[in-house]
């Protein structure tokens, strides 16, 4: 694989992941439990979105062929998105949706800021934006999973069951393929093997002050990386891209 | 109010630092931390701080609106306690 390419299926990864995300929040818009959560929540999705726009106009230059922003979002089909299968999970309850954005916050965090260190330019002044975005979007629901967790009974037993049933897609974060591998050689990229640990000991950190149990790690789901996704996204992207599919180049 | 509601909080924001900390409105919250937490998500989206304050809004004593009379009406006749007997040099922002 050229460095070129790498670094573009790279960007669409990192687009892919926020956008995603973003658009799994952005169904719980209106629906939060509380006034105030229903704020944080959205705050957060347009955090994702501002990200994912950012990353898809940086694609557009790298692969030069005058694709835009949502040319990339509402126009490829789901085996051309590179998402974690995580973030493509659905919404379930509170406690399911928290898990998903704390799990794969503490990793997007680090992968930020080793994006902040790497040689390519334009990943440094995405990621050091990012990561304050980010780094508050994982205190935030660190928090809640305490109080989850050591709140009621009721509220550990089902959090606890959210994290054991979310942990299957961790491991996808941690598996890197030739793109992970270029991207690490030709730009000083996010090295996986170092970020593993240190995810690990955050997540477990949070999880011990939550009073729950660490899940262990048996079978990983995977593929979301390569195109390959779980029988969620195709309907998340049916909603998604419905308008621009219908009236292609709709603008308001 | 409901017994299961969050408790309700008083938000105060530092709009830039050496200006004093303002109320700005109020959230609710299981808890102080949260209500950091929701005081920066709701009053601080677009900018609007450098410091936040958030302290339970029945902790707050408040005086007595029967009692205005007796606590702020005798301000109002003395008039030598406004210091509006000399000028303020220019380039004084903030007094």
């Amino acid at each position: 694989m050229s460095n070129d390419k790498a670094v573009l299926a790279y960007t669409l990864r990192l687009a892919d992941n926020t956008l995603i995300l973003a658009q799994r929040m952005v169904e719980l818009v209106a629906a939060e439990p509380e006034l105030e959560e229903e704020l944080a929540n959205a705050n957060f999705a347009l955090d994702y979105i501002g990200q994912a726009r950012m990353l898809y106009s940086y694609a557009g230059e790298l692969e030069g062929k005058g694709r835009s922003e949502d040319d990339f979002a509402f126009m490829r089909d789901e085996h051309e998105f590179a998402n974690l299968l995580l973030v493509e999970q659905p919404n379930g309850h509170f406690g399911d949706a928290l898990i998903r954005q704390f799990l794969f916050d503490a990793f997007y965090v680090h992968q930020l800021e080793a994006l902040a260190r790497c040689s390519d330019a334009r990943f440094r002044e995405f990621a050091a934006r990012a990561v304050k975005e980010v780094r508050y979007h994982l205190r935030h629901c660190s928090q809640w999973l305490v109080r989850l967790g050591d709140g009621t009974q009721f509220s550990h037993d089902r959090v606890q069951t959210s994290l054991d049933d979310a942990w299957r897609y961790t491991g996808e974060m941690f598996a890197s393929d030739e793109t992970d591998r270029a991207v690490q050689d030709c730009i000083n990229g996010p090295d996986l093997e170092e970020i593993r640990p240190l995810w690990r000991r955050d997540v477990e950190e949070v999880i011990s002050r939550a009073t729950l149990s660490v899940p262990s790690d048996d079978w990983m789901a995977s593929g979301g990386k390569q195109g390959r996704h779980s029988e969620y996204l195709g309907y998340l992207l049916a909603e998604m891209q419905y308008l621009q599919r219908s009236f292609p180049g709709a603008s308001w | 109010m409901k017994s299961d509601e969050w408790p309700l909080y008083e938000v105060f924001i530092r709009s830039k630092s050496g200006l004093s900390h303002r109320h700005a409105g109020s959230v609710h919250a299981p808890d102080d931390q949260m209500a950091l937490d929701h005081a920066r998500d709701t009053y601080t989206r677009r900018s609007e701080g450098v410091s936040l304050w958030v302290v339970r809004s029945d902790q707050i004593i408040a005086s007595d609106p029967a009692e205005n009379s007796a606590f702020f009406e005798p301000a109002e006749d003395k008039i030598y306690r406004h210091p509006t007997f000399y000028d303020i040099p220019d380039g004084v922002e903030n007094l």
